[in-house]
């Protein structure tokens, strides 16, 4: 076949590119153009280099901040995604109950972030909470104000309460779509109910977990309103997240130079964690 | 090996046996002779699939027995029957290689790995998968998923019977025909009862020694294909095999005639349904051909249909539209002309049963 050559052409994707400019682009390099300037006033600049970028990197206060951030994606994955799949291969498949079921397991995902955080922060409270009385007066010292080990149990049951359940109704979906043959074959087939698990429902369950764990990993990766809300960092600094920690920089102290920077490799970092899950999921899939 | 006994089985999904037009199987009295290849043919919601997943015991009937050997099965789980069960789409364990899918069954039964082995090279030389034991199951082509699904049934020794739900569905015409060979002959050395659920005639006809024709929840008839083709018991199964099927022209039978619009024949062998209501005649379409001479019986040409190496004429006695399959060689008939009636093709139908031929009711 003959081939068309018109650069003009080029015009057609003129709109896309202005709108992926705006979008996307604009804002990102200005972000780009902080990270590389010191700043002193409007007008008043200077061209620093990656000098930014190093002093973020030695910062022992963000590397802690980093590795607690680690711990807890990696702690919310470790709960949430067994608990949502759990759930799901207890729910009914098929009736009014199913439907009720779902109804009720989705309405924590409805309560918009920083309702959650104010939910469980009087919720928990040892003085008045129902959750921090109760646990206090069965013996147990709970205080998340004091203890870091209080306030991290918090912040992570708040977060299985708030996001198990999209783990949950993602999973029942791949539950759903599995032919009834299947089971039937495994039946005739002697199949245990863990086997059924193992060889059947995991297998096809893995597309929708692929979603589940890069959804969730980014979301407690990037956490910010609930600790923001509930402990406010504290107590000390045990629940400083990355993005906690980068707000007080950027919006606290107005260090726009070293945050930008921050925040480029806070973006990255997601990005490239995000990459690797994907790779690791996505190797030794069944399906051509 | 097995015989298969079904004795008054009645089955609702909802256990409801109260209303009987509800009900999914309505009352089956059958038996699956060890050994025999049976299809189980019917059209789309008959029952049959219900009844295929009866006797594997994927679904407990509400009310009747199933015995194999004499043995009452019906409590018993699937796993239990030794029933191998292939179904319409391949079934597999998508991250195993072919070699663990066939395994499977006799793992989960606790054999030792020594016969796992020896039993998988066999099924697995039985049915050409041998070179593709240690490929992963998920990448094979429809045809070897089904032979997969086929051999996990196999591997078990103490295999009762095997149970196909339509497996050729998704499978390619041409591989089809393969396929297809390749099941009788696995049946033919292992002299294992089948039973082999379609809704496709042909491979009804082609397949089985016995052909049991299921609709709306009953066995109408069963028989070898030439029986149900040339004496179908029941309407139905006039109509639902052959391709056009049956024609059914409505009758009167009147001193010791039988009449119907468009002309008349001497069947006084018939006398017994004198004055009876709904009779019709039924005639395949190669029962009916035109003459040379006048019969008493006329038809019109409306149209004609080229088949290849047949034809098929399609024809009006009065306000009956009826399907005539011409001989090769015969001219096409035009405007109206006269129809002879091989008599002993030409079936008499009470209430849609069948009660007798027009060769013996002249004689």
């Amino acid at each position: 076949m003959h081939k068309l050559e018109d650069n003009r052409a080029w015009l057609l994707v003129v709109p896309v590119f202005a709108l992926v400019a705006f979008n996307a682009v604009i804002p990102l390099m200005t972000v780009v153009n902080y990270s590389l300037q010191d700043i002193f006033g409007p007008g008043q600049r200077v061209f620093i280099g990656v000098e930014w970028f190093r002093e973020v990197l030695r910062d022992l206060t963000i590397q802690a901040s980093f590795l607690r951030q680690v711990a807890f994606s990696a702690l919310v994955l470790a709960i949430q995604i067994p608990l949502g799949i759990a759930i799901a291969l207890l729910l009914p498949r098929v009736g009014w109950k199913s439907s009720l079921a779902i109804i009720l397991i989705a309405i924590p995902l409805l309560v918009p972030f920083n309702v959650v955080g104010t939910i469980w922060q009087v919720y928990a409270r040892p003085d008045i909470g129902f959750l921090g009385r109760g646990v206090n007066a069965i013996g147990i010292d709970y205080n998340y104000t004091a203890s870091a080990v209080s306030a991290w149990i918090t912040l992570l049951l708040m977060d299985t309460w708030h996001w198990t359940p999209l783990v949950i109704l993602l999973a029942f979906a791949g539950l759903c779509s599995i032919p009834e043959p299947y089971y039937q074959a495994a039946r005739i087939d002697g199949a245990s109910r863990w086997a059924v698990f193992r060889h059947i429902e995991l297998p096809k369950l893995r597309g929708v977990l692929t979603i589940a764990i890069l959804l969730r990993f980014m979301d407690s990766f990037m956490i910010y309103t609930e600790p923001f809300v509930v402990t406010g960092g504290g107590p000390g600094s045990s629940t400083t997240f990355l993005s906690v920690r980068l707000v007080n920089m950027a919006v606290g102290q107005f260090d726009l130079g070293p945050a930008a920077a921050f925040s480029l490799i806070y973006f990255l970092v997601i990005l490239l964690f995000s990459y690797v899950f994907y790779t690791i999921l996505k190797m030794n899939e069944g399906e051509p | 090996m097995a015989e298969i006994t079904i004795s008054g089985l009645r089955h609702s999904y909802d256990g409801d046996l109260s209303d009987p037009s509800r009900l999914a199987l309505k009352g089956i009295d059958h038996v699956w002779r060890d050994g025999g290849a049976y299809a189980l043919l019917g059209p789309s919601g008959c029952g049959k699939s219900s009844m295929l997943n009866i006797i594997s015991g994927l679904i407990r009937p509400t009310a009747g027995r199933i015995l194999f050997d004499g043995r009452d099965v019906t409590d018993l789980r699937p796993e239990e029957r030794n029933i191998a069960q292939v179904f319409q789409f391949p079934v597999l364990y998508d991250t195993m290689t072919v070699q663990e899918n066939l395994a499977f069954p006799l793992r989960n039964r606790k054999i030792a790995p020594a016969a796992i082995a020896r039993r998988v090279a066999e099924v697995a030389e039985m049915l050409d998968l041998g070179p593709l034991l240690k490929r992963r199951a998920s990448r094979l082509g429809a045809a070897e998923k089904q032979k997969i699904s086929l051999g996990r049934g196999l591997v078990r020794e103490d295999v009762a019977a095997i149970l196909f739900d339509e497996p050729l569905t998704v499978i390619d015409p041409q591989v089809k025909f393969d396929l297809r060979r390749k099941l009788k002959l696995v049946h033919e050395t292992l002299k294992l009862t089948l039973v082999y659920v379609t809704h496709d005639q042909s491979e009804a006809l082609t397949f089985a020694d016995q052909v049991v024709v299921m609709s709306d929840g009953e066995v109408v008839q069963a028989g070898t294909p030439e029986e149900l083709y040339e004496r179908p018991a029941h309407a139905f199964v006039g109509r639902f095999i052959g391709s056009p099927g049956m024609n059914f022209l409505p009758c009167r039978f009147e001193e010791g005639e039988i009449r119907f619009t468009g002309g008349r024949l001497s069947a006084p062998g018939l006398r017994r349904l004198a004055g009876q209501e709904g009779l019709s005649l039924g005639l395949r379409p190669q029962a009916l051909q035109p003459a040379t001479a006048p019969t008493g019986v006329e038809a019109e040409m409306m149209g004609l249909e080229d088949r290849g190496h047949y034809r098929i004429a399609d024809v009006a006695m009065g306000a009956v539209r009826l399907k005539m399959r011409l001989a090769e060689g015969v001219t096409a008939p035009q405007g109206r002309f006269p129809v002879a009636f091989r008599p002993a093709s030409t079936l008499v139908f009470a209430g849609d049963r069948l009660v007798g031929d027009l060769a013996d009711a002249q004689a």
